[in-house]
């Protein structure tokens, strides 16, 4: 493993004529821009060699790739709805009368060469983007690594989660085809359901009645000037202060809250990555190159009449439109003149409250836990059995309603019947994650049991001896220090006492906040204390 | 609430395979007949093979020893199987043609499997039918050869028939485990008296609904979208957005999971 300590090498005695010219335009370089301060604090920045902690640089260079594509189809498509007819290469399409922006994206799609490609490693690139957020966001959560001093970054990787899925949205109405002008449809549905305002708010957005002729336009706005812009925004305070806070680290001897053990950025980091970035890239373009998506010449120009057997959103989309699928029937009435939509309304405030909770988790776990202290070693999910539990019942949550979403498609390819798929995820959204908060916690729970029991009496190594008195015993491998740290370095939390405080007085909300913590950490495994180390290690 | 609306189920069934119903339905039908006539003789039976008695009493032989038991020794239905008196020469190939008929077990919807008789023996039972009661015949090869506007057909087909068997063709769920069923491999001849027939779930399309161009412009598309790969690469079943979301998350994620795995281990 390589240490910070020797990442710099000593100069030799005489410079080459390559080494004389860089030193000068550094030194050119930081004369003008004072430049070596900031070299100096992020070329030694430090990385972990946990694979795990890789999946938001995965996250990065595949919004890198929908940049650079992203630009390439701008040069080529037109965000109007002026209607025409198409004159382009697609023979099935020929002669139809659609909007410009879809004749421009079948024009990306067949007459530039090139543009296929570049849309579908744009299409590509947006689901791989989300779907490394979402599980370097899991791979956060379970890590218990928002924790102070990162609960903010943890609230802004949270907004980039959401802008990244505001994006792709954005983006798959743009080509107005029937699948995006079907989403939108879905979208005008909810903000027509929006009690009292709703029709004025469709009206202000689609620019009068749907689909009106303005909507590809803004939306393009949003697309490619607005959301992108807040988005890096978001980024670079999300890696600025993921600078400044530094990374997290697995417990392991010589690993402490104070320091971080990995590599430095300069030189073996930037090269990992650099390589890195080309591979996550790599990956892209050869899934674009042999696979297709959107086809949006099958889907044809939208019109309001027809829809597609199995329209979706894209994979991101799919737990609100699982959610909109999961709503029983019979939530609409008419009260005091006015339509109350609670089969759009009842969705969208329980997605509503689960993005909020998600992203106040962490103050929440920290007013539970009452612990003010900085945290840098990475939890093992298993040595936080309730947050591990809370996370796999979030998880199931979400997946349940994203299943939904496809709820047609496993109807037919599992000879099921659609009202017995779509009853099963209704009873599953509730019992599901029930279910799996108890499961993970068990599991948590038991994993921690055998970490204690391996710290204190070793793996047990299959090979029996038989004593002089005649009795049978297993020997067990003891674990050296090393191995031995990484069981039993995590904070034993207890539940908190409710104590009086200064005037002698216990606050309702003390009392509150005891019953949670009591919730939180009554089934605990204590790790192995010294002096059951100690004691235990005369055993074998 | 269950047992509630499958008993219902039950009893709506039972309603429609109803004797007097059927006989009621066989009035409706002659009674209209008058009207139609001109129509049905135009389009549907001028081109029907001619039916000469001894392939109707050879049809009626196999009739009688495969399909009476659900429709009955007249073909006038029972409660296990519909009158096919008026569904004409082009359903009973479309039905027999595709392995739908006989019918391997009572479900949702008969399903496609291997057709159990040759094709003589599905046009004597064609004819036999169609001697029964005028009905639909077997379309005309001018409209299935698949010269027709693609365009055009894959306007229809996107605004009457997507909405069930998807833009791609590629079928889709109904209710109560019926489906829409994928339209690739279907024959030219096939889809068009499905359109003219309405089989299991389908709707009719009748000749005023979609002409007989129409009809040909679909099929002439279906055609097209058959013949030709997707031009963006493997087209992964063409059911949207499903399997591109599973695709990235098994096959893009794992693998670039797999490199992150790669390049952060350490040299043993």
């Amino acid at each position: 493993m390589t240490t910070v300590q020797d990442s710099t090498k000593t100069p030799s005695a005489t410079p080459s004529k390559g080494s004389r010219f860089t030193g000068a335009v550094a030194n050119y370089l930081d004369e003008r821009t004072s430049i070596s301060g900031i070299t100096k604090e992020l070329g030694r920045k430090i990385f972990p060699d946990h694979w795990s902690f890789m999946l938001g640089e995965v996250a990065l260079y595949s919004f890198i790739a929908i940049l650079l594509s992203g630009t390439f189809l701008t040069f080529f498509f037109e965000p109007t709805m002026t209607q025409v007819h198409y004159d382009g290469s697609y023979v099935p399409l020929k002669g139809i009368e659609m909007s410009a922006a879809y004749a421009s994206s079948l024009d990306i799609s067949f007459d530039i060469r090139g543009g296929l490609l570049m849309r579908q490693v744009h299409h590509w690139a947006a689901l791989l983007f989300v779907a490394a957020i979402g599980l370097h966001m899991l791979r956060v959560f379970f890590n218990g690594s928002f924790r102070k001093p990162r609960e903010l970054n943890w609230v802004i990787g949270f907004t980039l989660f959401i802008l990244a899925m505001a994006e792709g949205f954005t983006g798959y109405s743009l080509p107005d085809d029937l699948l995006s002008g079907n989403g939108l449809r879905i979208i005008d549905g909810m903000l027509k359901g929006v009690p009292l305002a709703g029709t004025w708010i469709s009206y202000l957005f689609f620019g009068g009645e749907f689909p009106g002729e303005v909507i590809v336009p803004r939306l393009y706005s949003l697309h490619i000037l607005l959301l992108p812009a807040i988005l890096v925004a978001a980024l670079g305070l999300h890696l600025l202060l993921m600078v400044i806070n530094k990374h997290t680290q697995y417990a392991a001897a010589g690993r402490t809250n104070e320091n971080v053990v990995g590599v430095p950025i300069m030189p073996n980091f930037a090269a990992k990555a650099g390589g890195f970035f080309f591979v996550v890239f790599g990956v892209i373009v050869l899934i674009a190159s042999f696979f297709t998506i959107n086809p949006i010449w099958n889907y044809g120009p939208y019109d309001p009449s027809p829809i597609s057997a199995g329209t979706q959103p894209d994979w991101y989309i799919g737990f609100l439109d699982g959610a909109l699928r999961l709503v029983p029937p019979g939530l609409e009435f008419v009260l005091w003149g006015h339509t109350w939509s609670f089969n759009i309304l009842l969705p969208m405030i329980v997605i509503g409250i689960f993005i909020v909770l998600v992203i106040i988790y962490p103050f929440i776990e920290a007013w539970i836990t009452g612990d003010k202290r900085e945290h840098h070693i990475t939890e093992r999910p298993r040595n936080a059995p309730t947050r591990t539990a809370i996370g796999a019942a979030g998880v199931t949550f979400y997946a349940v309603l994203w299943a939904a979403a496809g709820s047609d498609i496993i109807a037919t390819h599992f000879h099921l019947t659609i009202e017995a798929v779509t009853h099963t995820l209704q009873a599953l959204l509730i019992l599901g994650p029930i279910i799996a908060y108890f499961v993970a916690k068990r599991i948590c729970l038991a994993l921690q049991k055998k970490d204690r029991e391996i710290a204190l009496h070793g793996y047990e190594s299959g090979r029996m001896i038989r004593l002089p008195g005649g009795q049978y015993e297993e020997v067990h491998r003891e674990l050296n220090d090393y191995e031995r740290w990484r069981l039993v370095d995590y904070i034993d939390y207890k539940p908190l006492m409710v104590r009086p405080d200064a005037r002698g007085r216990i606050s309702p909300m003390q009392r509150v906040r005891a019953v949670f913590s009591r919730w939180f950490f009554e089934d605990r495994i204590s790790p192995a204390t010294r002096a059951e180390l100690e004691s235990g290690e005369g055993h074998h | 609430m269950r047992t509630h609306s499958s008993t219902d189920a039950r009893r709506r069934q039972a309603g429609r395979r109803h004797p007097l119903a059927s006989i009621a339905l066989i009035t409706i039908g002659l009674l209209s007949t008058g009207g139609a006539y001109a129509l049905l003789t135009t389009t549907a039976s001028a081109d029907a093979p001619a039916a000469s008695q001894a392939s109707i009493s050879e049809g009626q032989k196999i009739f009688a020893s495969n399909c009476a038991t659900c429709h009955g020794m007249s073909a006038s239905g029972t409660a296990d199987g519909p009158s096919l008196y008026g569904v004409g020469a082009a359903s009973v190939d479309f039905q027999m043609g595709t392995g739908r008929m006989p019918l391997a077990y009572q479900g949702p919807q008969g399903e496609q499997k291997p057709p159990q008789f040759t094709q003589e023996q599905i046009d004597a039972v064609a004819m036999y039918i169609a001697s029964l009661a005028p009905g639909p015949g077997i379309p005309d090869q001018k409209w299935l050869n698949g010269d027709g506007n693609i365009a055009k057909g894959g306007e229809v087909f996107r605004i009457n028939c997507a909405m069930c068997h998807n833009v791609a063709g590629a079928g889709g769920a109904l209710t109560e485990g019926k489906f829409a069923p994928s339209l690739s491999g279907v024959e030219a001849r096939h889809v068009y008296e499905a359109m003219v027939t309405g089989p299991q779930n389908m709707p009719v399309f009748n000749d005023t609904n979609l002409t007989p161009q129409d009809k040909a412009d679909i099929i002439s598309f279906l055609k097209f979208q058959q013949d030709n790969a997707s031009p963006g690469g493997v087209d992964l079943g063409s059911l949207g957005p499903v399997s591109e979301g599973l695709f990235i998350w098994i096959f893009g994620l794992g693998a670039v999971i797999g490199v992150t795995i790669w390049i952060t281990a350490r040299p043993n």
